[in-house]
């Protein structure tokens, strides 16, 4: 079992290695046409991650937020639904933490559970309509999620603007949520690392690990990827598919909920006024396919993606588009997406070998 | 039987030498000669993976052989794709039909040789050209139906008309029955039969000896690779080519003891029922199954068997009736209910109900039973025990490859799948076992370990309800037939009395007494 497991992480590993390098060249191409050097801009970026512990601390903080909603989406695709509505599901997240942050003020060891509890379960609520949508009424989880995106995306906007929440004086953003809402570790940590070093990624650690349990190890696992993977068997098996799907879209709910209050506690403090989607949803999307929908997988792919957005905002020291990051990224899913298509014309000749054994 | 062909001893079509084709350390096909000749069906007969889909996609270009010579028409020829293998006059069908379920039959078959007008597409011409092959070869088909629309049987003649079309003399038929009904097989045979006539040559590939009997000229038997050898079906019995392809004997018979049958395991009294259509379908069926009997359901299908099995398994929700299992009612009760109630099954579609593809073998062998203390305590699974068990089962039901357990169930062959099923339901030992068409698609060696351990359920008192449209199967295995038509149960007799014609009659809706 785990020479298998390692085989099958370890041919994977290698299908993303590359697919980061082959990102690379496209993006040193890209960057050639626009005129600039791509090894300068590439010392750069690796420069502004990993030039300082303050740095690297910053791209830690940047991670945390997308390894959760990395683990949503993986954990979405593990149990066969696609959760194209993590980004919806990280603004109510937020918006319930912010909530009983601002109106909310206990010490933090009551604090801190409750804004997590809050946000947790109204992401899992948000994955829980679309997830009864679909067993009912047999509504496309997609089209129904990125309609619970907007949905999310206009509330959090409705809801900045009500006086109780909103700041004032002006500032188009909600009020800041009370100190002991705040998960910054202490000032001797901030002091060494960077002003925002926060639990959030403690957090994480412990979400990866609960979440590869569940899948691997535990009966809800076994019952949810069931179902994912045929359901009809899963329900001539006895399982009961319906109570399974929703059950998969809540956990994957709260995932992405839990992603939006780690980054409100941790880093923002505030509920701003949205111009457009801020993106976490779907840059776990992006996440989760790195890390090969893998928890552990996840979590590196996490921790290189918030590397490369922080990285990112430095390039223009030297007049570098910061979205070359975007289309290396972009390049990056496109190649595992092929590779994808690679590996079952591979399967299938060995399968074709198998068979005439 | 009683084929008169005409075959054209002078002309060879087709001749592989020493065919050998290794993969890796493997050698799937070892030193195999074939010859066929025009106007002659040729049969390929071997187990699963024995080498029969290897040899015929080296002869159509889509493997390399390692070593030895194809000739066509007399001369060496390389088939290094299946263009090439078109251009020589090579046709095959395949057992997965390449079809485009949207487009017309017409569409389907000039897809990618169209012909054309100017630079528009020429579909009246096209239609008419497929209007004069199909008649020319008795093969009708409306050349304007939807592909998605039409049967299975309906498909493959598209998909023959598809390599006629091509200009094809001789045509590889791979599995051609494997999903058709007994009807559509003797339709085929005739097709077959005519495509003879008009001097093309037929390879077909089967495990299914009957067929071969009623279809076939010639036959080359290849077992685990090798070439054993070729015979006039003439002049050989079935049981002398199951030996052949298996190595040993085969026993069509199963031995069976005299038994009683004890009280009734499941009753279902008046039982109404639509299908997915919604059209009433169960008709106020009744049946009984008694502990330490085998009952056979004989039908042609549509007539409410599938229906039937959904509704006691708790797949599908009936509209009236009775249904209980020692006396326990389980009407319209959800499936895992059922399932402890003491009914188990082995599903007709083993891809979509009996088994997750995706999931290892030893994580199906558990599929009902993943929640149970045997293999799970807190919510966590037993690793270690469930695939300890699972290595026992594979060790003992005979599923190949040994040392599978994590391995994908979808990377087995389909014999091998179809054990995983038996393994796992017959462990589960429940008083009812319920079998739809368990033999389904499976060689001859696999058929006969699928019927032994059907035998052995009832040997051991426990109640066998098998439904299948093989008619040999459910006469050799059955104690008891009850015939399904029309969604009743029309007719019953005891197994040892049965007989085709007088079943054959009234599973075509005559009732018992007439003649």
């Amino acid at each position: 079992m785990k020479t298998d497991m390692r085989k099958i992480l370890e041919s994977k590993a290698m299908l993303t290695f590359i697919a980061i390098l082959i990102a690379f060249v496209v993006g040193a191409v890209v960057l050639v046409i626009a005129g600039i050097n791509p090894f300068v801009a590439y010392a750069t970026l690796l420069r502004s991650i990993f030039g300082a512990p303050k740095y690297l601390a910053w791209s830690v903080v940047y991670a945390t937020p997308l390894i959760f909603t990395g683990l949503s989406v993986a954990f979405s695709f593990r149990t066969g639904v696609f959760n194209i509505g993590a980004e919806g599901q990280f603004v109510v997240g937020t918006l319930a933490a912010a909530c009983v942050g601002i109106l909310v003020d206990l010490p933090a060891v009551l604090e801190i559970p409750l804004c997590l509890i809050a946000a947790v379960a109204a992401g899992a609520v948000w994955g829980i309509i679309v997830g009864y949508l679909k067993v009912k009424w047999g509504i496309n989880e997609v089209l129904s999620m990125i309609m619970f995106n907007w949905i999310a995306y206009y509330l959090s906007n409705y809801m900045v603007n009500l006086p109780i929440l909103h700041k004032e004086g002006g500032g188009e953003a909600t009020k800041d949520i009370v100190d002991s809402a705040k998960i910054v570790f202490p000032k001797v940590i901030t002091q060494a690392l960077c002003p925002r070093t926060n639990a959030g990624i403690i957090f994480a650690v412990i979400a990866v690990i609960v979440i590869y349990l569940i899948i691997e190890k535990t009966t809800l696992g076994y019952k949810l990827k069931a179902v994912g993977f045929k359901r009809h068997a899963a329900e001539y098996a006895g399982i009961h598919v319906n109570k399974a799907i929703m059950t998969a879209m809540s956990i994957s709910g709260a995932l992405a909920g839990m992603a939006g209050a780690l980054q409100l506690m941790g880093n923002s403090f505030r509920v701003p006024q949205f111009a457009g989607q801020e993106g976490y949803g779907f840059e776990g999307i992006t996440v989760a396919l790195i890390g090969a929908s893998n928890p552990i997988g996840v979590f590196f792919a996490g921790l290189f993606y918030g590397a490369m957005k922080y990285g990112s905002m430095k390039l223009s020291i030297i007049d570098a588009p910061a979205e070359i990051v975007d289309i290396i990224m972009g390049t990056i899913v496109f190649c595992i997406a092929i590779s994808h298509v690679f590996r079952i014309t591979l399967k299938k000749k060995k399968t074709d070998k198998e068979e005439s054994k | 039987m009683g084929r008169d062909r005409h075959i054209d001893f002078d002309t060879v079509m087709v001749e592989m030498r020493q065919i050998v084709k290794k993969f890796g350390d493997f050698t799937a096909n070892d030193n195999i000669n074939l010859a066929v000749h025009k106007g002659e069906v040729h049969a390929i007969l071997g187990e699963n993976g024995a080498g029969k889909s290897t040899l015929m996609n080296v002869l159509y270009g889509l493997y390399h052989p390692t070593s030895g010579q194809i000739l066509v028409g007399g001369k060496e020829v390389s088939i290094d794709g299946p263009k090439k293998a078109i251009e020589l006059g090579i046709g095959m069908v395949h057992q997965h039909f390449m079809l485009v379920p949207p487009f017309t039959v017409t569409e389907n078959i000039v897809l990618g040789m169209e012909p054309m007008h100017g630079i528009t597409l020429d579909m009246k011409k096209a239609r008419e050209e497929v209007v004069a092959i199909s008649e020319k070869y008795g093969m009708a088909v409306d050349p304007d139906a939807k592909i998605e629309d039409i049967s299975v049987g309906m498909q493959q003649r598209v998909e023959i008309l598809k390599v006629l079309y091509r200009g094809a003399d001789v045509l590889i038929l791979d599995e051609p029955t494997a999903s058709l009904t007994p009807q559509e097989i003797r339709e085929l045979i005739v097709i077959i039969d005519n495509l003879t006539k008009d001097g093309k040559s037929v390879i077909l590939i089967t495990h299914k000896l009957k067929e071969i009997k009623a279809a076939a000229d010639f036959c080359t038997i290849i077992r685990a690779g090798k070439y054993i050898d070729t015979v006039d079906v003439n002049e050989v019995t079935e049981k002398e080519l199951a030996s052949m392809m298996v190595g040993r004997n085969v026993e069509f018979v199963v031995e069976k003891k005299e038994q009683e049958p004890g009280g009734a395991v499941l009753s279902v009294k008046d039982l109404h029922g639509k299908d997915y259509r919604q059209v009433e379908i169960l008709k106020g069926l009744n049946l009984q199954v008694r502990r330490g009997e085998i009952l056979g359901i004989a039908g042609i299908d549509g007539n409410g068997q599938t229906e039937l099995v959904e509704i006691i398994t708790g797949l599908r929700k009936a509209d009236s009736g009775e249904i209980t299992m020692n006396g326990e009612s389980i009407f319209n009760k959800p499936p895992k209910y059922i399932f402890d109630r003491g009914v188990s099954s082995i599903p007709a579609d083993r891809q979509k109900h009996g088994l997750v593809l995706d999931f290892s073998v030893a994580d199906n062998l558990i599929l009902q039973n993943f929640a149970e203390e045997e293999n799970a305590s807190r919510g966590f699974l037993k690793k270690q025990d469930i695939i300890n068990r699972a290595k026992d089962l594979i060790e003992k039901f005979d599923i190949r490859p040994r040392e599978s357990e994590n391995k994908p169930a979808g990377q087995l062959s389909g014999g091998n799948q179809q054990k995983v099923i038996i393994a796992r339901e017959i462990t589960n030992d429940k008083d009812l076992l319920i079998a739809v068409n368990p033999t389904r698609g499976l060689d001859v060696g696999a058929i006969e370990y699928v019927h032994r351990y059907l035998v052995e359920q009832r040997n051991k008192n426990k109640a066998v309800l098998l439904v299948s449209f093989e008619l040999d199967e459910i006469m050799s295995l059955s104690d008891r037939i009850a015939v399904i038509y029309d969604g009743r149960i029309t007719g019953e007799m005891a197994g040892k009395d049965a007989d085709e014609n007088t079943l054959g009659l009234m599973m075509a809706g005559g009732g018992k007494h007439e003649d």
